[in-house]
């Protein structure tokens, strides 16, 4: 059995005298397809961030790929990480907003291919090419020289999504990627992550309301609560026989708001 | 006749003192601006440190005495300057010191979102500044700066205390010589005004160029 590609180790995570994540634990296998469920405030968008170095942990071990993400190991003993080993380890994750964060004064085009250019010293040809692939991958490739503002909300979630694939990160974390889009252009989005998911082998972790989707989608569904994992498992398992009643609980509210499970 | 052109030349010459201080000084205002600006964002203590002092210290004393050091004092520790290079000098230090508030707040008006894009591209910390956070931020700079840039201009009169020929010093050569008050004070007025408006204009089509494809929206 291969190693976990993520490992988390009891992590906690306040914010405030607020704890938000207690004591969480979790391993992640290569290739694997995680979809993060439960009610809002649950911390679910806090683990993603903090998997993309965007919020310190108070306590606890991270691993990605083998590597701790917030220390580094010298002469045997762990130091917090600096800017730097950050940065080695952000090499392998990559991470699409809510609310898409592309760069309002760059073309398409120059979105995708800024961060390979300055962090892997691409040359422009070959970044431009292998932007050219992904955008085409995502339907875009017409949109190329398009500014974001000129783009429906859809069409930018793609753009965001080719930007992060252009680093070619073995991990990749989705943050309720269609909750902001109108309802006829979160089809499209969803189309993109379904290609992404059977036709490559990265590992994906996607924070959702949309439980259709998630079900399809994931090969193992997480159910948070109040910062804790309070089940997990199959798909089948957790949407046609949750155990545990707080599950029960949630996923009625949502059927009962009109999603479809 | 021609004595009126003749006096009219000399206030022309005046004008283009003028307009050079104003451009070398705005050059070293813009550079100041981004050097304390972004120094004012620095991660590192010593950096902050260094631009918040010399902001305030520029911002708390006056543009005469300013000038005064400049011109007076520095050759006493041995810095001899021109009264073209002390006016650059003061003119270009006090506006840069307001300067780079300006630049500060506009890096500061970038919405976290962008920079946490930035850190999730792995960009470093100076490549998203270069490249992402700053091209966003002149643009929300740019109005300020045409109204410091116009206040550098309006302040170049007091180069005329070190007795160099800029257009206010002209005009009361001129007026000295000619006895008229009207024709000289006219004239610079309509000039300062006249510059003023080229910077305004200047700026404004700058930032049309600049917002284009923006459309006005920040997504
Ligand atoms: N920067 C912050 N400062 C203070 N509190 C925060 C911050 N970020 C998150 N929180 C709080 O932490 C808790 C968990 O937030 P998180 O965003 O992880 O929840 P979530 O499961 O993603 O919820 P949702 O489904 O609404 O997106 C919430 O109560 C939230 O208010
Ligand atoms: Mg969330």
């Amino acid at each position: 059995m291969p190693a976990p590609i993520i490992k988390v180790d009891a992590i906690s995570k306040s914010f405030g005298t607020f704890k938000v994540l207690d004591g969480l634990s979790m391993q992640v296998m290569p290739g694997e397809k995680l979809a993060l469920i439960g009610p809002s405030g649950s911390g679910k968008t806090t683990i993603l961030r903090i998997l993309m170095t965007l919020e310190k942990i108070d306590g606890g071990h991270i691993q990605i790929d083998g590597e701790q993400l917030y220390h580094m190991e010298r002469n045997g003993r762990l130091l917090p990480a600096d800017e730097r080993h950050l940065a080695k380890m952000r090499q392998k994750i990559g991470m699409v907003f809510q609310l898409f964060n592309l760069f309002p004064h760059k073309c398409v085009m120059d979105n995708v291919t800024l961060a390979p250019m300055l962090t892997k010293g691409v040359a422009r040809p070959a970044a431009e090419k292998r932007a050219m692939e992904l955008l085409d991958m995502v339907g875009l490739a017409d949109k190329a020289k398009a500014m974001p503002a000129q783009l429906s909300g859809g069409q930018k979630q793609r753009v965001a999504i080719a930007r992060a694939l252009a680093l070619s990160p073995k991990i990749m974390l989705f943050d309720e990627v269609t909750s902001a889009l109108d309802p006829e252009l979160v089809e499209e989005v969803l189309n993109v992550m379904r290609k992404l998911a059977a036709e490559t082998d990265m590992t994906m972790l996607l924070v959702t309301h949309e439980m259709g989707f998630a079900h399809d989608f994931a090969d193992r569904v997480l159910f948070f609560d109040r910062g804790r994992i309070v089940e997990e498992g199959k798909p089948d398992e957790i949407f046609r026989h949750p155990k545990q009643e707080r599950t029960q609980g949630f996923l009625k509210k949502i059927i009962a708001a009109g999603h479809r499970v | 006749m021609t004595q009126w052109s003749g006096y009219l030349g000399l206030i022309l010459q005046g004008a283009l003192v003028t307009i050079e201080l104003t451009l070398m000084g705005s050059v070293l205002a813009l550079i100041m601006a981004f050097l304390a600006g972004i120094g004012r964002v620095s991660r590192f203590f010593v950096i902050r440190a260094l631009a918040t002092t010399y902001i305030e210290f520029f911002r708390g004393t006056s543009i005469f005495v300013q000038l005064f050091w400049a011109y007076f004092v520095l050759p006493f520790a041995g810095l001899s300057l021109t009264p073209l290079q002390a006016g650059v000098l003061a003119l270009g230090l006090n506006v840069g010191a307001y300067a780079a508030e300006v630049v500060r707040g506009a890096i500061l008006s970038i919405g976290r979102e962008q920079y946490e894009a930035c850190t999730a591209l792995n960009l470093g910390r100076w490549q998203g500044m270069r490249h992402v956070i700053l091209p966003q931020a002149l643009l929300v700079m740019l109005p300020t700066f045409g109204n410091n840039a116009i206040e550098l201009l309006k302040a170049t009169s007091v180069v005329s205390l070190i007795s160099l020929a800029d257009l206010t010093f002209q005009a009361q050569v001129v007026r000295s010589q000619t006895g008229s008050t009207l024709m000289p004070f006219v004239s610079v007025l309509v000039i300062y005004f006249g510059l003023a408006l080229i910077i305004s204009w200047g700026i404004r089509s700058l930032e049309r160029r600049m917002a284009r494809g923006l459309d006005g929206v920040r997504v």
